[in-house]
């Protein structure tokens, strides 16, 4: 859902079964009740979603196939022209800056949240760790905290002028400047608001990780005169492996689809070092109504986030067969 | 695989995390632990920062925020910010806007979600596993893509700055769909098989029966449901022009456009205003919530 948990859908642990359930089914239901009858009693319960789903989800992706191919600007005539858009993306400057500076984004956001997550997820794995209940909270907080939010408190934080953290850099001999309006600090700047919004997230889901993998194979790895060190190379990380795989994918994808911290902070400035491509879809689609460039952009980010996700599915089969 | 090697740092800390509490010299650990405990206050204190500088500054005088050098906390503390971003704001209105969007979203997508994850779970129809697999794959398709076409349908409709406008789209969820399933098909079929011999209707069950069971399931997306679209920037952008129609998220941002030059205490107090309903609510529940997070897995 929203962009901000970077948001983007992806269920963790919860592989889905594909129909399996079926060949479980007791046999004397059938007795009961005719497959007519099965299929118009589900049709009933599933009528609402698949209204909303159909008009919300599946005609507006059919919808935007077509428009990507037109010149609609919201009004008037709509011409068909080809793979028109398509090249513009590719070609113009400003949007493969976009595409660019995404991927930038991505390169910053998604190993600095998912180091720190895991991290911090192994020191407060330890059952000796005191306050473990307070960190874990504390940790997860920024997570209920809006993005828009986060990037006001931060762009308060590091205000050229009256900035607390500007103010505390300088004491150690750090000039911040004006970070947001530094054309090489504005996107890490952006891109570190959505981490300390998100690395919570990915936290609480490697604690999970880490407190699946069976204490069985610590002692059986301590019997074989494996040292803490040995362990951690031994056990903890193979098991964590994909884990680590499904939750870099996850934040992958919610990097793809950054916009909100950047348009409060910088709005996509500046001189668009922090143009991404959700900010260039809003751009054209709903200031500058071209809505079929808007639609050809929104494929791309539409296939960039399928391919992803399908990597997502693939090391969400291998964790499970690890576990098991 | 690289970036799995690439966190060796951490593993000078792991050993820690790792060994079993036995034998082991014990002096030796509890250094280990101080340090990990320092470092875990040091990092806890700047994470919680922001937060603590939103509460701190919300109470600032205007003097003091714009002070050199800055401060934390006030030297005194004033309502005068807390009364600005009233009158700069229809505030109470956005409040309420948010409150009925979330909540309205929430309360769809619930009873939609639920009533079709049962039949996809519990009832055996024909096309279950074409329609299942459909909707695993509308899962992947971020809101983002579809916004332009989502608005020319809303706008057509003369939904445009309406609440079904901002909520309809979203009444309905793949993930939610997806998520419940999973804990519909958790639950034993014996559950409804002695209602069914008494000729209980499908609904009872799904009502009486099956839904009672899977309250912290409900609760857990509920909860997810409402944050996200609080907090979310882009969809009520995107479909309320006037500003009395849009949310406390998207009411913000108006104070800081272009232009829009509005003191840092005012906009904290906003700021302040907008996290507080969740912040508190999370606290309340934030136990079994972080660990529904944890053990089910939720979109971000």
């Amino acid at each position: 859902m929203s962009t901000q948990t970077p948001g983007s859908r992806a269920a963790y642990r919860a592989p889905a079964p594909l129909g399996g359930r079926s060949s479980g089914r007791p046999p004397g239901r059938s007795l009961l009740r005719g497959e007519a009858r099965r299929g118009t009693t589900a049709l009933a319960f599933l009528l609402p979603a698949l209204v909303v789903l159909a008009a919300f989800v599946l005609w507006p992706m059919i919808s935007a196939l077509r428009l990507s191919f037109t010149d609609a600007a919201g009004f008037g005539t709509e011409n068909w022209v080809g793979l028109e858009n398509y090249s513009a993306v590719f070609t113009d400057a400003g949007v493969r800056d976009a595409v660019v500076n995404t991927v930038l984004y991505a390169a910053i956001f998604t190993p600095t949240a998912v180091v720190a997550a895991l991290v911090l997820a192994l020191v407060v794995n330890n059952p000796r760790l005191p306050w473990r209940g307070f960190f874990r909270t504390s940790l997860f907080l920024p997570f209920v905290v809006s993005l828009a939010v986060a990037a006001f408190a931060w762009s308060y934080l590091i205000d050229p002028q009256v900035g607390l953290v500007t103010y505390w850099l300088s004491g150690v001999g750090i000039q911040l400047g004006d970070v947001l309006e530094d054309p090489t600090l504005a996107m890490p700047a952006v891109a570190l608001v959505a981490v300390w919004k998100s690395f919570g997230f990915y936290f609480v889901i490697f604690l999970a990780g880490l407190q699946d993998i069976p204490a069985s194979l610590y002692e059986a790895a301590r019997v074989d005169g494996a040292g803490a060190l040995g362990r951690f190379r031994h056990v903890t990380l193979p098991l964590l492996s994909n884990t680590f795989a499904f939750v870099g994918v996850f934040a992958m994808i919610a990097a793809l689809q950054a916009f909100d911290q950047i348009y409060v902070m910088t709005g996509g400035g500046p001189y668009g070092h922090t143009q991404t491509i959700v900010m260039e879809i809003y751009e054209s689609g709903f200031r500058k109504l071209e809505l079929g460039f808007a639609s050809a952009l929104s494929y791309v980010l539409l296939v960039a986030t399928l391919l992803l996700s399908i990597l997502q599915f693939v090391f969400f089969g291998r964790r499970e067969e690890d576990l098991s | 695989m690289s970036s799995a090697t690439a966190t060796p740092a951490s593993g000078s800390r792991a050993p820690a995390v790792t060994d079993p509490p036995i034998r082991r010299p014990r002096r030796r650990m509890r250094a280990g632990t101080l340090v990990s405990i320092l470092a875990m206050l040091a990092v806890t204190a700047f994470v919680l920062l922001p937060i603590a500088i939103i509460v701190l500054t919300a109470f600032k005088p205007t003097a003091e925020v714009n002070a050199y050098p800055p401060t934390l906390v006030p030297d005194t503390w004033t309502l005068d910010n807390m009364r600005r971003i009233v009158t700069e704001l229809p505030f109470s209105r956005l409040v309420l806007n948010s409150f009925v969007f979330a909540g309205g979203v929430t309360a769809f997508a619930l009873v939609f979600d639920s009533l079709a994850a049962y039949a996809l779970a519990r009832i055996d129809f024909r096309g279950r596993r074409a329609l299942l697999i459909a909707i695993i794959a509308s899962l992947m398709i971020p809101f983002q893509a579809t916004l332009v076409p989502v608005y020319q349908l809303v706008s057509e409709l003369g939904w445009v700055n309406t609440f079904p406008g901002l909520i309809a789209p979203r009444a309905a969820d793949a993930f939610g769909i997806f998520f419940l399933r999973q804990f519909f098909l958790a639950l034993p079929r014996d559950l409804d098989s002695a209602a069914r011999i008494d000729g209980a209707n499908e609904f009872r069950i799904f009502r009486s029966i099956v839904l009672p069971n899977v309250v912290p399931a409900l609760l857990t997306l509920g909860i997810f449901t409402f944050v996200n679209n609080w907090n979310d920037l882009l969809w009520p952008l995107v479909f309320t022009t006037e500003q009395e129609m849009g949310t406390i998220t998207s009411g913000l941002t108006l104070l800081t456009g272009p232009g829009g030059i509005i003191p840092y205490g005012v906009m904290m107090a906003g700021s302040l205003i907008a996290i507080l309903p969740l912040v508190v609510a999370f606290l309340l529940v934030q136990r079994r919530f972080i660990e529904s997070v944890a053990t089910t897995g939720l979109k971000g």
